[in-house]
């Protein structure tokens, strides 16, 4: 079971791939895709549950891929969830 | 990290359905469009949402007026939705003064690389700062001339690679980097000289707080201020994406240490403006012949 405070909409078209995200995610609830690819071809990131809302992955895009979401009740996720 | 990768993934191509309250858009509002042909990892957008931010939460949207100088971050003098001035390579601090000068009602700052400020136009910022011209100038500081192919700047440190220093910069060679904000933070004229960093969140948080600061120093009327903003430039280190944010730690925040350099604002300001070149505590043995 696991809690996220919030959430994200990925602009996975805009991403470049340059994986700032991932290291800059305090919870580390990022990852970025192994397989698959936007339209230029960079890999993009993807959320995992967890999001605590804290804005570090949209300060650090250099590509403004990111917009966060808090959720007004925190949000658990099963370990069968969608 | 093996337990992680089972977790479920996310949808994340929509806005949640239940009840959530949007903290942070994708672009800020003053850039018109958010895609670029910056390269990936590249810390100049960064860097330019937070100078738009911060003119957007001062309510000076109406009053701002931007003189870009000549770099990577030109390509934004398109997407932004302020006025913007194209000045000549190095020459945007005369272009500020003017312009500050015949509407002093407006917010006026610069947009300027290393390359630009301090190779270009070192005499224009030095003189704009000693009369205490009341604008506010920014340096995005990448240690390398990254539009014309990543050759090295005057403000490169020690030991970085570039395209024309590939075994790193030799101080025998090449000569030591100007350390512009000490130098700018010497200076009467100057009221709020600042150095931040764009590679990690604390940091970008703590250079929000250096840009406000520059423009109250304006808005104040209080004289020169100055941010220098150290970014990433992954292209032009030869290094990883991934690893640009500990070497600009590693590297070029060694020699251009970020902080407060001189705030005016504040008593006993100008003691701490030189203690970072009388006394650099781990600074190379080198960095003492440049304040020889």
């Amino acid at each position: 079971m696991t809690v996220s405070l919030g959430t994200l909409v990925i602009d996975t078209e805009a991403c470049k791939g340059c994986e700032l995200c991932i290291d800059a995610c305090p919870p580390d609830v990022l990852r970025m895709t192994t397989d698959i690819v936007n339209e230029r071809g960079y890999r993009y990131p993807q959320l995992l549950p967890g999001c605590i809302a804290c804005k570090a992955c949209t300060a650090i895009c250099p590509d403004f891929v990111f917009q966060v979401y808090r959720y007004e009740q925190p949000q658990q996720h099963g370990e069968a969830a969608e | 990290m093996s337990g992680r990768t089972e977790l479920p993934v996310i949808r994340t191509d929509a806005p949640p359905a239940c009840a959530a309250r949007l903290v942070h858009d994708f672009t800020p509002a003053l850039i018109d469009v958010g895609a670029h042909h910056l390269c990936p990892g590249c810390g100049e957008p960064i860097a330019m949402r937070s100078m738009v931010e911060q003119v957007e939460e001062l309510d000076q949207v109406r009053r701002a007026i931007a003189v870009f100088g000549i770099g990577c971050y030109t390509a934004y003098s398109n997407n932004l939705d302020i006025e913007v001035l194209q000045a000549l390579h190095g020459r945007a601090p005369s272009l500020a003064t003017g312009v500050k000068r015949c509407r002093p009602d407006t917010l006026v700052f610069t947009v300027q690389g290393d390359g630009d400020m301090v190779n270009e136009g070192l005499q224009e910022v030095l003189h704009a700062a000693a009369r205490g011209e009341n604008i506010t100038c920014f340096m995005l500081n990448n240690g390398v001339f990254g539009e014309t192919g990543g050759h090295m700047t005057a403000a490169t440190v020690l030991g970085q690679r570039t395209k024309n220093t590939l075994d790193g910069r030799d101080a025998a060679q090449h000569g030591y980097p100007i350390r512009l904000a000490d130098l700018i933070a010497q200076l009467d004229g100057a009221a709020y000289v600042a150095r931040g960093a764009v590679n990690n969140a604390v940091n970008i948080t703590r250079t929000n707080r250096m840009i406000k600061n520059a423009f109250r120093a304006q808005l104040e009327g209080r004289g020169f201020s100055f941010v220098e903003i150290l970014t990433m430039c992954p292209t032009g280190w030869f290094v990883d994406t991934l690893d640009a944010p500990a070497y600009l730690d590693e590297a070029l925040a060694a020699t251009h240490r970020p902080g407060v350099l001189k705030d005016t604002s504040k008593p006993a300001a100008p003691v701490s403006a030189l203690a970072p070149v009388v006394a650099p505590e781990s600074a190379p043995a080198s960095a003492k012949g440049t304040t020889a």
